[in-house]
């Protein structure tokens, strides 16, 4: 069986932060899976599988110098994963507006209840600090239809004076 | 007759550009019998082109019929496509018989003029549009020795700095 773990790291940003610590994964004869690295506020932040035949002790001993050199934060999790399970979301979701307290909370809540299940999400705020702006960007599958979704979306539209826009993708196969 | 092998990413003869057609034979048409029963064998595709599945010659199939709501000209059998104006863009998300378990965004030019030959060799012209627009692209793309893979949008870029922005109904 093939022994995946969580690697999330979070510190500092700076240049070669993702090659130093993948050479050292892969010197450990790490495979590394799925990832996802972005910079949130200044700081550097990633979740990436690897599969690797060290125990999670050892490699927890491994990376602990080289993320004190880096001053990050890092955890390790023994997972059940594999690759090649991608689920195909069936729907977009923008919303933005002035940006308050209780968006994500306000939305995420009505988009549950209307059957949503939410495969990625990013959220950003822009403008300017006198007016900030909170963009965030949903996608998943409408397990209760598309139109449960839009009333979701129409609600929250009224409620918290943001735009909320909904768009079925529809992957084309060629 | 049994059928064609998919060819599937990283084989190396998917980056091989494909020969225009000169014959338009009994061959010819079998092999697009052929090639419409693999196509046919895989629900929810809607294109398919002759290198995907080892022929090297400028041939594809596009039907977007299933999908009702995309304006569509049927079943297009398309010999030696070729887009002659495209305006516009547009992103979508891809998929691919040869990538499988992957899809992504890609961005398309949102209508085109598409000049092609039918099976007997005669003449034809569409204008399309969206969805059906995306499909001839992409499996032009093949004859040319692209996927979809060569033309990802990154997913950040593609959410917060070219949200598509859907019409009001």
């Amino acid at each position: 069986m093939e022994n995946w773990l969580m690697l999330t790291l979070v510190g500092k940003d700076r240049p070669g932060i993702v090659a130093k610590i993948s050479h050292a994964l892969f010197e450990m004869k790490g495979n590394l899976g799925e990832a996802s690295m972005t910079r949130l506020g200044g700081n550097f932040t990633i979740m990436l599988m690897v599969c690797i035949p060290e125990s999670k002790t050892v490699v927890q001993e491994k990376l602990q110098n080289i993320c004190d050199e880096l001053e990050l934060f890092f955890h390790l999790d023994a997972i059940e994963a594999g690759l090649h399970q991608h689920i195909e979301p069936d729907v977009r979701i923008s919303i933005h507006g002035a940006d308050q307290a209780g968006i994500v909370a306000s939305a995420t809540d009505a988009l549950n209840k209307a059957g949503l299940n939410i495969l990625n999400l990013e959220s950003d705020v822009g403008g300017s600090s006198e007016s900030p702006v909170y963009i965030m960007h949903i996608e998943g599958i409408a397990g209760k239809g598309f139109d449960a979704v839009e009333q979701a979306l129409q609600a929250l539209s009224r409620k918290k004076d943001v735009v909320a826009r909904m768009t079925p993708i529809d992957t084309m196969v060629g | 007759m049994a059928l064609l092998n998919i060819l599937v990413y990283p084989d190396a003869r998917l980056t091989k550009i494909s020969r225009p057609v000169k014959e338009f034979s009994e061959d010819l048409r079998k092999f697009v019998r052929d090639l419409e029963e693999i196509f046919r064998s895989f629900p929810g595709c809607v294109g398919i082109a002759a290198p995907q599945v080892g022929r090297f010659e400028r041939i594809i199939l596009v039907d977007i019929s299933d999908k009702p709501k995309h304006v569509n000209h049927g079943f297009l059998i398309l010999i030696n496509p070729e887009i002659t104006f495209c305006e516009g863009s547009s992103l979508g998300r891809e998929g691919c018989l040869s990538v499988p378990d992957y899809t992504g965004k890609v961005e398309r030019a949102k209508s085109i003029t598409l000049k092609a030959l039918n099976q007997k060799g005669e003449k034809l012209e569409f204008q399309m549009s969206g969805y059906e627009a995306r499909a001839v692209q992409h499996e032009i793309d093949h004859l040319d020795g692209k996927l979809f893979l060569d033309r990802l949008v990154s997913r950040r870029n593609a959410l917060s700095k070219r949200v598509e922005i859907p019409a009001k109904p």
